[in-house]
């Protein structure tokens, strides 16, 4: 019913900034603590790996064994908490280096991904036609492909560095990208807002600059959350399987592949240490995702 | 009489209608307007009548531009709209602009309404960002706002008052035909009056002329100076507002009349005589296109198209009965 | 004879954000609806026509309670009522049609099958019967050949046909009221009425009662008896739809008259100044007030009872009140 509609009750002569920090309040309530708590301490260890790390992750600690164990198991040492690799490399120093590649590649190839992904899904929703056509059946072909195969293929073509799979990520994800966007601009296309531009005398340029593409950035950015966990997940196994990230940089996926043989002798902190990091990054973004789509969508906000 | 604004001439719309994805099948045209003949002149209203599917839209859209006609011409100042290029165009741009039905569907939810506003002025002028504040809050004063609303979203906003902001922004580049395309028909009745009023009041102040496009006679007779009665796409009766509420000629503006709610309940209700519902566009009757629901249908009718003929001043009727 | 419909002092509120601000969507409502008679409950988007009705049919969405008064209907209070007895009730003899009739139909279903629901569970009919049951009842809403349009899928059908198969559904349990919450506003100028000579044919041939809910005046003007005007909440004035169009005595309902159109006039019309008051913050005393061109001191600080001034008129105002005492005084000197 119209008259318990919130927009009738925001104020209209209320003051700006007190409705503005009413909003702030309104934000900080409504954050979702659990994830942010669980993401934050990632996001500090990659921007600040160079201070935090112990060890140079990439040489062998000089008087170190190879595998040693955690501090807390016996014949483990405090001075490399979470023992050594095969190369008698600090993990603990790894990880922290890793959560730098993991978050980078997982930002950067989301970013990669939306801009071709919004991009190609506006020009094709506006411009319709053959155009529409055209892109909607490369989309077709793309997803047909299976992702990882394909990261895997182009990663061997261009050659194993942290900025390529960052391309090659964002090359291979940004359909989902394209299709929901076109779906959003179809339909806005039609409001009548648009057509009131357009009828005004406002150039295609315009148009998707100043209308189209505003509408769209809160489905790109609910999509981009949600897309960074695969990202991450799709830049470990390229790691594991070799082709991402190269060897004496520490990435949580080579970390995995490194230490998978040594699980059959017990040695499990080389596995399940990088493992774990990647369910820890990866599950808050799923849920700050959810949070972001209940929020900027306003037919899911009131629910 | 002063020379029209916008004429008309024969327009016709024809759309393409094919079924399937591939091979698509062409499956024949629906003719939406279908040799539509009117004009406005300055400083007046026309209203434009019909009900759902009789093409008033699609003459909207032509006049528009968003939309190409099949045939026939629109002029504008007596020059040919689809013939205009470059800053002739521009300038046919910015002297047309339309308010559509829907308020809230009508102002994007991202931007303030000042820039709302503005955006017209924007692409046709240099205006620089003082002078364009300025003509924002003149013409949010001429519909009635308070200049200072100009830094809110439209969400803070009801929806005869965004109504409001669209007329603003219609009227911002010293507009000279604004299309009303069912401008008030998603109001609440006394926000209704009000806008009814305010757009009368906005004419007789800057000259400005209306199409007014409505389904409702008694609106529709209330604010026009004529009126243009449409029947699947087609003209069938055109007259003086009064003359044509005074003496309705063609079977289908009496059927309006009959049809229209009655403003008092002592009023005598007539039962509709008119059967049936309007036929599909798609393949529209012989002759004259109402023949088949008309009480008072000949032979004829089935077999010949009525030509308009004048049958008192201004007053012009499509039927075989007169 | 007792009336089948008596709403007093209804109360329906909304509680929104988790019961932090309280919104008086019905507040006192009181009217009464004899068999066979039509009611036209007018009021602009925000009234709470349509919460009234909801409330009567037992409809109301989540953060709605009634939260005082009552409803009787054919000797039944309706506010006590438990869902599952509502139910029975709902249907079988209180219908309701809705604007949309899109919304009400399921497009997965024949009209044959939709139609013939209610027949089935309330009437128990099967087969042949319930087959006569449908066409007669499509043919009571003028459809044209019901035998084989029944047959068809709600899409397949005009807006006016579907909003007819509506009408003949609500008819099919036999109800003995029918709640038409905007019934026509979707439909062409000459469909609408079309549609609307249908439901007076209803009406006369089983004698039906009718509440219409709507803000089309000339819908009223049309079809009702009398007529209740609704203003934030509140019902402003009740009367005969005669007597108020004739000389109404709330502002309100002046207004809303002075603003609608009409045919063959060029008179100016009459706006009333202001926005729709929003429910969740209304002005003290008469929610009218602040657009009001009659509003007094008075109007402002409390607000006016409800007071009858004929056996079936009474109004909401101080006017009146003012009025009343200024004839007294003249009365006396």
């Amino acid at each position: 019913m119209a008259a318990i509609d919130e927009a009738n009750v925001v104020a209209v002569a209320a003051p700006r900034d007190v409705a503005g920090a009413r909003r702030w309040a309104k934000l900080a309530r409504e954050l979702p603590v659990v994830p942010i708590v669980i993401l934050l301490p990632f996001v500090v260890m990659a921007l600040f790996a160079n201070w935090i790390a112990p060890y140079d992750p990439t040489e062998p600690i000089p008087g170190a064994k190879i595998f040693e164990p955690p501090f807390w198991m016996s014949g483990g040492s405090r001075h490399w908490l979470l023992g050594t690799d095969f190369q008698a490399r600090d993990v603990l120093s790894r990880l922290i280096f890793g959560a730098r590649v993991s978050l980078i590649v997982g930002v950067a190839g989301t970013i990669v991904a939306g801009g071709i992904g919004t991009t190609m899904g506006i020009v094709s929703g506006y411009f319709g036609g053959w155009v529409d056509q055209v892109v909607m059946r490369v989309t077709d072909a793309w997803l047909a492909l299976p992702a990882l195969v394909f990261a895997l293929f182009l990663a061997t073509m261009v050659g194993p560095s942290m900025w390529n799979i960052v391309i090659i990520l964002g090359c291979v994800y940004w359909t989902r990208y394209a299709r929901v966007i076109r779906g959003e601009v179809l339909s806005l296309r039609e409001r009548e807002f648009v057509k009131l531009a357009e009828i005004a005398g406002a150039g295609k340029l315009r148009v998707i600059l100043r209308h189209i593409l505003p509408n769209v950035l809160n489905t790109a950015m609910v999509l981009a959350s949600l897309t960074i966990g695969v990202v991450i997940i799709a830049e470990a196994s390229l790691s594991f399987l070799g082709v991402g990230v190269p060897a004496p940089q520490p990435a949580w996926g080579s970390m995995l592949s490194d230490g998978r043989s040594m699980l059959m002798v017990g040695d499990w902190w080389l596995t399940v240490f990088p493992g774990t990091c990647i369910l820890l990054v990866v599950l808050p973004t799923q849920l700050l995702g959810d949070w972001l789509r209940v929020r900027l969508d306003p037919q899911l906000r009131n629910l | 009489m002063p020379a029209p604004l916008l004429e008309l001439h024969d327009v016709q719309k024809y759309f393409r209608v094919s079924t399937g994805t591939f091979p698509r099948r062409k499956i024949g045209w629906v003719k939406a307007v279908d040799g539509v003949d009117f004009s406005v002149y300055p400083g007046e209203t026309l209203g434009l009548i019909g009900e759902s599917g009789c093409g008033k839209t699609t003459t909207s859209k032509l006049i528009l531009l968003q939309e190409a006609p099949t045939a026939g011409a629109i002029r504008f100042d007596g020059e040919d709209v689809g013939a205009l290029r470059g800053p002739e165009l521009m300038r046919y741009r910015r002297e047309v602009q339309v308010v559509f039905q829907d308020p809230y569907s009508s102002l994007s939810p991202r931007m303030r309404v000042g820039d709302i506003i503005a955006e017209p002025l924007q692409i046709h002028t240099n205006m620089t960002r003082e002078a364009l504040a300025t003509r924002v809050s003149e013409v949010l004063e001429l519909v009635g706002l308070q200049p200072d609303l100009a830094r809110l979203f439209p969400h803070e906003f009801s929806g005869g008052q965004r109504q409001r902001i669209a007329i603003a922004r219609a009227l911002a580049t010293h507009t000279r035909l604004i299309v009303l395309d069912e401008a008030v028909s998603a109001l609440d009745v006394s926000i209704r009056a009000q806008i009814m009023n305010q757009l009368e009041h906005l004419q007789a102040s800057l000259g400005v002329s209306y199409l007014f496009i409505g389904h409702d006679l008694a609106t529709v007779a209330h604010i026009s100076h004529r009126i243009a009665v449409m029947y699947l796409g087609r003209i069938v009766e055109m007259a003086d507002s009064l003359e044509l509420c005074a003496k309705p000629l063609h079977p289908y503006t009496q059927a309006l009349f009959t049809a229209a709610l009655p403003a008092h309940p002592d009023q005598r209700h007539e039962k509709l005589a008119l059967a049936g519902e309007v036929p599909s566009a798609l393949d529209p009757p012989s002759g004259c296109r109402f023949h088949p629901r008309c009480p008072h249908a000949m032979p004829q009718c089935s077999r010949e198209t009525p030509a308009a003929r004048e049958m008192a001043p201004g007053h012009m009727v499509a039927c075989h009965l007169y | 004879m007792a009336p089948l419909l008596q709403v007093s002092d209804l109360q329906t509120y909304y509680a929104s954000f988790g019961g932090s601000r309280i919104v008086k969507a019905v507040d006192r409502v009181s009217f009464t609806l004899n068999e066979g008679e039509t009611i036209g409950l007018v009021g602009e988007s925000g009234s709470g026509k349509t919460t009234a009705c909801l409330s009567i049919v037992g409809l109301l969405p989540n953060a709605a309670r009634i939260v005082g008064g009552s409803i009787e209907f054919a000797g039944e209070e309706l506010t006590t009522k438990r869902q599952a007895d509502l139910r029975h009730i709902r249907g079988r003899q209180i219908a309701m049609i809705l604007q949309d009739p899109m919304a009400s139909l399921n497009p997965l279903f024949s009209i044959y099958r939709q139609v013939a629901e209610p027949a089935y569970y309330h009437r128990g009919l099967r087969r042949r019967p319930l087959r006569e049951r449908v066409q007669e009842l499509l043919r009571a809403v003028r459809i044209p050949s019901p035998a084989v349009r029944m047959r068809e899928y709600p899409h397949q059908m005009s807006g006016g046909m579907r909003q007819r198969v509506v009408g003949a559904i609500a008819m099919a349990g036999g109800p003995k009221l029918i709640i038409a919450d905007e019934p026509t506003t979707n439909l062409d100028v000459t469909i609408q009425a079309q549609y609307l000579d249908v439901l007076k044919d209803i009406q006369e041939r089983t004698g039906v009662a009718l509440i219409f809910v709507t803000h089309n005046l000339g819908i009223v003007a049309k079809m009702c008896d009398r007529m209740a005007v609704m203003y934030a909440g509140k019902i402003v004035e009740q009367g005969s739809v005669r007597d108020l169009f004739r000389s109404a005595k709330h502002p309100y309902t002046r207004a809303l008259l002075g603003s609608m159109p009409k045919l063959g006039s060029k008179e100016p019309l009459f706006a009333i100044p202001g926005q729709p008051p929003n429910l969740a913050r209304l002005p003290g005393g008469c929610a009218f007030h602040p657009r009001c061109p009659q509003a007094m001191p008075k109007c402002a600080a409390e607000e006016p009872a409800d007071r009858a001034f004929a056996a079936d008129w009474s109004a909401r105002c101080w006017l009146l009140e003012e009025d009343a005492k200024e004839k007294y005084a003249g009365a006396v000197a």
